[in-house]
């Protein structure tokens, strides 16, 4: 019996190129009758709330469709394996391998290439308000993956409840602007001071813990931050949330069509004429910035004896202790980091939005920013771009879809995984492996 | 003292069917060390077939009792468990082997694709169940406040009971059940001394699947509404109770399952009913903190 699990087991030897057909019509036919079963109830009798209770309706056409569909694709995976039997994987490893070997080699210019086409798109001519507020919205994830990227890619600290610390430097920002009056650039280092010290309190019991144990009890964080919001009425007014925050300044100059006596607007001051596409032009660079602070900073501290630490540490806490690298304490600074970077980006949100309410900030934001930074490759920096580009903007051009978006979320993030397990640009090769195949649970993380 | 036994008849019955879910985690990361994070959205799916499968009872004709709970529980075990075999099939197998992360990331894509497959094909509101078993004990009365046993709550504790027999005996006796704990010691041994590994991480997810299950039928006839997104809450506090109880270890996961239930209730009858979660999940940091390992679970030596 092999015990190699991920190659399965197949019913022809390498080279053997004949087509057992009965074994792949009883393939697809085993794959029929189980989404058959898996779509019995689920899929075949709708309840409908009436009057009284609940009402079924019968949808077997819907059935025979999904079952049809998964036969027909487990027949042409079949085929597929039949024909070509193992070459096809390896192939398509390879290749992806060397499209991500690419792009990394490009990356030292695109980089820069790919900024300056950030600065420059709002000046080119289909900058409309939508393509703007998309890009906007991209840039905001990509800022949170990149502080996320921090704490999971470089320390290697899985952290599910990184939305906590977006929602308390949106909920400090918006606090401080509402009630202290403090514009928005005042207020943004304070909002980031506010999470980072958030993460040092969460972190400094918690960081002993094993990587799994860790992810479930930020998991838990987030939760709890979100329930705390949720019910402290008289400070975060629970779930009506916080409105009328200030909109964010150019060195003092409002983005107003009609402002209030003695306050001059960026249109008057600059002799143009009002446009509410300026304001939002102007978050937009307000984020690239803040984005370009948080690449550039993580570029460089990685070059740090605190950004290697985090790395070594990633790779073998023990051997870390024994080197003299206390632990707890590197760990600790890289989740103040990402908190406090998280924290930006929440007091960028809050400005941005204008509201803000703990609808905003539940667990499926911490998935996306997680999926951002595993799916780009742990680690990367273009990664995460690419990956926001792909999950941000495409589930956003696929709004029309508006119900099926976060499905096919769902179903992307298990494919892109199966996929390629390591992300779509890992950053680093495995590591040597005792064992091939890793069937134990030994490799590293 | 009536008002404290009431609450804990309620805690001990909402322990139950937390610590049923809590078996799936504990035995799926006990075999593969990974968090299935789609586990709750499993129960979640089990509740939602045995409310139709109740309906679909209710339109065959048979209304009686234990029949029809007798026939839903089947029902729903086995649907269900079809939809754990699938997920581990088509979410986890090819990530065997491969990186930490890849498999907890690949989990949490399937708990959103459950979830919005879920609302997407029964609708986003609120399912409503009629009482299907009414009636209790009095247990003890003093002046205008009686203590009560519900049967339903008898029901689920005793079937609770029963599964948990059967199931230890499932892993202490059966062959599946050593094949099981050979897995767990160490995957690559058991598989050359000829144990079908692939084999026994399916019917683990199964028998977590089907527990979960039923853990879905008690939550529906328990509370009576049900919507697709009961399973992320349950699911993260059954793996607390998992976690509490020393991961991997099953008594260990009912008895966690009963103290986060005993502790939800007893928190929201003499504190706030809004912070319940916010203690429940406070018990799980400070367990963590001060034994790391749960409360039966043996520690875990570090080898370099």
């Amino acid at each position: 019996m092999a015990v190699v699990p991920d190659a399965p087991a197949r019913s022809i030897a390498p080279g053997e190129r004949r087509l057992d057909l009965a074994a792949v019509l009883k393939e697809a036919a085993i794959a029929g009758l189980i989404a058959l079963a898996l779509g019995f109830f689920i899929i075949g009798l709708k309840t409908d709330t009436v009057p009284g209770g609940l009402a079924l309706k019968g949808r077997w056409d819907w059935v025979a469709i999904a079952v049809a569909v998964v036969v027909a694709g487990r027949l042409a995976i079949a085929l597929r394996r039949q024909m070509r039997p193992q070459a096809a994987s390896a192939r398509r490893e390879e290749i992806a391998n060397r499209i991500a070997d690419g792009v990394k080699t490009f990356a030292r210019y695109a980089g820069p290439a790919l900024v300056v086409m950030a600065v420059a798109f709002p000046l080119t001519p289909f900058a409309n308000r939508y393509y703007v507020d998309i890009a906007t919205l991209v840039l905001t994830y990509i800022m949170l993956g990149w502080g996320l990227n921090v704490v999971v890619g470089l320390a290697g600290l899985l952290d599910l409840g990184y939305v906590a610390f977006y929602a308390i430097g949106a909920y400090s920002f918006a606090l401080l602007a509402i009630h202290l009056d403090w514009g928005f650039w005042v207020a943004l280092p304070f909002a980031g001071c506010c999470a980072a010290l958030l993460g040092v309190l969460l972190g400094f019991p918690v960081l002993r813990l094993r990587g799994d144990y860790l992810a479930i009890v930020t998991l838990a964080f987030g939760e709890m931050i979100r329930i705390i919001l949720l019910n402290w009425y008289h400070v975060t007014r629970g779930p009506d949330g916080l409105s009328d925050i200030p909109r964010p300044s150019f060195f003092g100059l409002e983005f107003a069509r009609s402002p209030e006596e003695g306050v001059e607007t960026f249109h008057t001051f600059f002799g143009l004429d009002y446009q509410s596409l300026h304001r939002i032009v102007f978050l937009y660079y307000v984020i690239l910035a803040l984005a370009l602070v948080t690449n550039f900073f993580t570029l460089r501290i990685r070059k740090l004896p605190i950004g290697r630490a985090w790395e070594a540490l990633r790779e073998d806490e023990i051997a870390c202790r024994s080197l003299g690298i206390n632990p707890t304490n590197t760990k600790l600074t890289a989740f103040a980091i990402g908190a406090m970077f998280g924290g930006f980006a929440g007091a960028f949100f809050a400005t941005r939005q204008g509201f803000i309410s703990p609808e905003s900030f539940t667990f499926i934001e911490s998935a996306v920013i997680l999926a951002i930074v595993v799916l780009g490759g742990m680690g990367s920096q273009i990664g995460v771009v690419i990956a926001a580009v792909l999950l941000i903007g495409g589930t956003e051009v696929l709004r029309e879809l508006e119900e099926f978006r976060m499905l096919a979320f769902g179903a992307a993030m298990v494919a892109i995984m199966v996929w390629r397990p390591r992300g779509l640009l890992a950053h680093r090769d495995p590591t040597v492996r005792l064992h091939q195949a890793g069937a134990g649970g030994g490799s590293p993380p | 003292m009536e008002y404290f036994t009431q609450q804990l008849i309620n805690g001990v019955t909402l322990g139950s069917i937390y610590g049923l879910i809590a078996i799936g985690y504990t035995m799926v990361y006990g075999i593969i060390g990974m968090i299935n994070f789609a586990h709750g959205d499993i129960f979640m799916i089990g509740a939602f077939i045995a409310l139709i499968s109740f309906l679909v009872l209710g339109l065959a004709g048979i209304t009686f009792v234990p029949l029809a709970l007798l026939i839903v529980l089947v029902v729903a075990m086995m649907f269900t468990s079809i939809y754990g075999w699938a997920v581990e099939r088509l979410a986890y197998r090819p990530l065997r082997g491969s990186f930490r992360l890849a498999p907890l990331i690949s989990a949490i894509g399937m708990s959103i694709f459950l979830q919005n497959y879920v609302q997407l094909l029964q609708g986003a509101r609120v399912k409503p169940l009629p009482p299907v078993v009414q009636g209790g004990f009095t247990v003890m009365e003093r002046g205008d406040f009686t203590v009560i046993v519900s049967y339903l709550q008898i029901v689920i504790v005793v079937v609770t009971v029963v599964l948990m027999g059967a199931f230890s005996m499932l892993i202490a006796r059966t062959s599946l059940g050593r094949a099981q704990r050979a897995c767990e010691q160490d995957r690559v041994m058991a598989g050359l001394l000829g144990i079908n590994v692939d084999r026994t991480i399916s019917l683990t997810f199964v028998t977590g699947a089907a527990l979960a299950a039923v853990a879905g039928l008690m939550f529906v006839i328990y509370y009576g509404v049900i919507d697709f997104y009961i399973g992320f809450v349950a699911g993260i506090k059954a793996f607390t109770a998992a976690v509490l109880g020393g991961i991997g270890s099953l008594p260990g996961a009912m008895l966690g399952g009963i103290l986060i239930g005993l502790i939800e209730t007893f928190w929201s009858a003499y504190f706030t009913i809004e912070y319940k979660d916010v203690a429940a999940f406070s018990i799980l940091v400070l367990v963590l903190i001060f034994r790391p390992n749960g409360l039966l679970g043996s520690p875990e030596i570090e080898k370099v």
